[in-house]
């Protein structure tokens, strides 16, 4: 089977049952050696599930998983050289910090002595080495956190596996902790698979993504490929913010469609296989990619009326109704040096758009 | 800070609280009092003494309270560890293997005894000794009170364990613990206020034991709540008193001590 020294873990066509409920239906994907990998869903998606079954805590209903080229799905988890970070953290509360990191090593047979020394060099990697004595309910949520990870990290273990480790933590912390993530995945160079339900999470902290839904795979590639380039509705409406809304389709020309919305207004998008004149289907458009002006600036311009501004500190959103159409929000960036101008509600504008920001999706 | 419907405001609260302690204490503050009374009667005081308790480890039935107090704590103890140690193997076996089809008989089962009127326990434990003909003596007293035992014990036992998330033997498993060493150092230390309170409970529910200790016991064979009952029947005694405070003694500290593990561990875990 897969022998490749690039593939960190191969699941292959890994379905999961629990009696009736199928929580996996037939997942196949390749995580590579030394990536920051996340599995994002919104819960109950399988994320976890699969998580679970490359730890040992599930067994597979069907299909396989490898380790570095070794089938591992039917070892129980003792013998499975990952470690994970639980999202409860589940640190020993009735051992020291130094105990609970040193505690794989004293379980894979190592001498106290050296299993003492690997966790003070991990709790040093983690800046915790002041607390080595203390107990656990000592300290403070992310001090905890980052006991779990050194004591997941302490072993050496091949592949990290992370179940929602940062959601207990408040949003800084939450955005410190990710970036300091982040450098110890690159530091260690082990491979990091990291569950969320975070979108933001996962595009800053990802090499790449496999976004899931009802226990599927429904994309999988690097942060800019999943956001700028959804392959279907479910993955344009999970990542980010977007204007979804259905359209018909006129004519194709290549890789660019004309199509119509509801009211009339006419757009050119970017279009995916299989699409042909006459269909219905849905597009998207982010918000950023919109620009709002008094006069229309292209032939392609909506107009409309300014609904509603909203403040939102970086940037400032605006919707607008197009006549007898649909709404639209468009997002500028709060900044003194763009031209970005307020409208208030009851003016009218019109909407443009760059190039190639309209998608064609499949459902 | 007063709440407006703070219930220690409704008319009468200070009353029956008082009532209720009153009704729950007072006999037992008598009996403790007057087991230093130096007077034979019961209810005369005539001063300080510990003269009943002189009595009761010297004077003329000292050596039958002396036997009884020995069996009771024997089998107090063999029966106590041996019901902790079957409660603790049930209440893992069903917590901590999934769900199955028979758990919520098998939590009825375990529990069950502690609703059936203690009365027909009795009869029906004599009528089992007798069906197989197993003499009575010790050992009926020991295997009727290891029965008993096992729900008292079990109920502190799976209380702490359902308390337990199953992510910390997950834990230890994903850091390369065996099943067997999950259990050992991680559920185990964990568990140990429930084990030690289940212990005690079982321990003192054993010690107290009366109704089906009469009904299984060999002829001669006496625990002390039988001897107590025994001596009351000739009249009761100060000594009786000085017994029984003693008694209260034990289950006081014993109480005390399982508190104090209880805390001790709730300062450490969490």
């Amino acid at each position: 089977m897969p022998q490749d020294r690039e593939i960190a873990i191969e699941v292959q066509n890994a379905v999961k049952h629990y009696g009736t409920f199928t929580a996996l239906k037939t997942i196949s994907l390749s995580i590579r050696d030394n990536e920051f990998f996340t599995l994002l869903g919104p819960s109950g998606c399988g994320k976890t599930t699969l998580l679970r079954m490359i730890a040992g805590f599930e067994d597979v209903t069907e299909g396989a998983i490898y380790l570095y080229g070794d089938e591992i799905d039917r070892l129980p988890p003792h013998k499975r050289p990952v470690n994970t970070v639980f999202q409860n953290y589940a640190l020993f509360p009735h051992m020291t910090v130094l105990e609970n990191v040193g505690f794989g090593l004293e379980m894979l047979g190592k001498s106290k002595a050296e299993a003492r020394a690997r966790a003070g060099e991990v709790l040093e990697m983690v800046r915790l080495s002041q607390f080595a004595a203390r107990k656990p309910s000592q300290l403070s949520g992310g001090q905890q956190q980052r006991v779990a990870l050194a004591r997941a990290l302490a072993p050496r273990p091949k592949v990290l596996l992370l179940d929602e480790p940062l959601s207990a933590l408040d949003l800084k912390l939450r955005k410190a902790m990710q970036v300091e993530l982040k450098h110890l995945q690159r530091e260690t160079g082990i491979t990091f698979i990291f569950v969320t339900h975070d979108q933001a999470e996962a595009l800053t902290m990802s090499d790449r993504i496999a976004v899931m839904s009802e226990g599927e795979l429904q994309q999988l590639g690097e942060a800019r490929e999943i956001y700028e380039r959804p392959r279907n509705v479910f993955v344009a409406d999970f990542i980010g913010d977007t204007n979804l809304m259905e359209v018909t389709v006129d004519k194709v020309e290549g890789s660019r469609a004309q199509c119509h919305l509801g009211g009339g207004h006419k757009l050119t998008c970017d279009s995916v296989d299989g699409i042909g004149p006459g269909a219905k289907v849905h597009m998207s458009l982010r918000p950023e990619r919109l620009f709002l002006s008094a006069d229309p600036v292209e032939a392609e311009s909506l107009s409309g009326t300014v609904r509603e501004t909203i403040y939102i500190g970086t940037d400032i959103a605006t919707v607008v109704e197009l006549e007898d159409g649909p709404q639209f929000t468009i997002r500028s960036s709060n900044s003194t040096r763009g031209n970005a101008r307020v409208f208030e509600a009851g003016t009218p504008v019109a909407v443009n758009m760059e190039m190639g920001a309209a998608r064609l999706l499949v459902d | 800070m007063a709440k407006p419907y703070d219930l220690r405001r409704y008319p009468g609260f200070f009353g029956i609280t008082i009532l209720c302690l009153v009704i729950l204490y007072a006999p037992l503050a008598v009996v403790a009092v007057y087991s230093f009374n130096a007077s034979p009667s019961i209810t005369i005081w005539e001063g300080f003494s510990l003269r009943w308790y002189v009595d009761v480890f010297t004077g003329p039935e000292s050596a039958k309270f002396k036997e009884a107090a020995w069996n009771s704590f024997i089998i107090a103890i063999a029966a106590a560890t041996t019901a902790t140690v079957i409660a603790t193997l049930a209440a893992t076996a069903v917590l901590r293997t999934g769900k199955f089809r028979l758990r919520t008989l098998s939590v009825g089962l375990i529990s069950l005894p502690l609703m059936v009127p203690e009365i027909v326990t009795a009869v029906a434990t004599l009528i089992f000794f007798n069906a197989i003909a197993f003499e009575r003596g010790l050992m009926t007293i020991l295997f009727a009170h290891i029965t008993f035992c096992i729900p008292f014990a079990y109920m502190p036992i799976s209380a702490r364990m359902q308390g337990i998330e199953a992510s910390y033997e997950q834990a230890a498993m994903d850091l390369y613990a065996t099943k067997r060493q999950a259990f050992m150092r991680i559920l185990m230390p964990l568990m140990m206020p429930g084990i030690v309170s289940g212990f005690i409970l079982a321990f003192i529910i054993s010690l107290d034991d009366f109704i089906i200790t009469n009904f299984v016991k060999g002829a001669g064979v006496e625990t002390l709540p039988t001897a107590i009952f025994g001596a009351v029947k000739q009249g009761i005694k100060p000594n009786i008193m000085a017994i029984s405070t003693l008694l209260l003694a034990v289950s006081i500290l014993m109480v005390a001590f399982s508190w104090l593990i209880g805390r001790r561990n709730q300062v450490e875990g969490r």
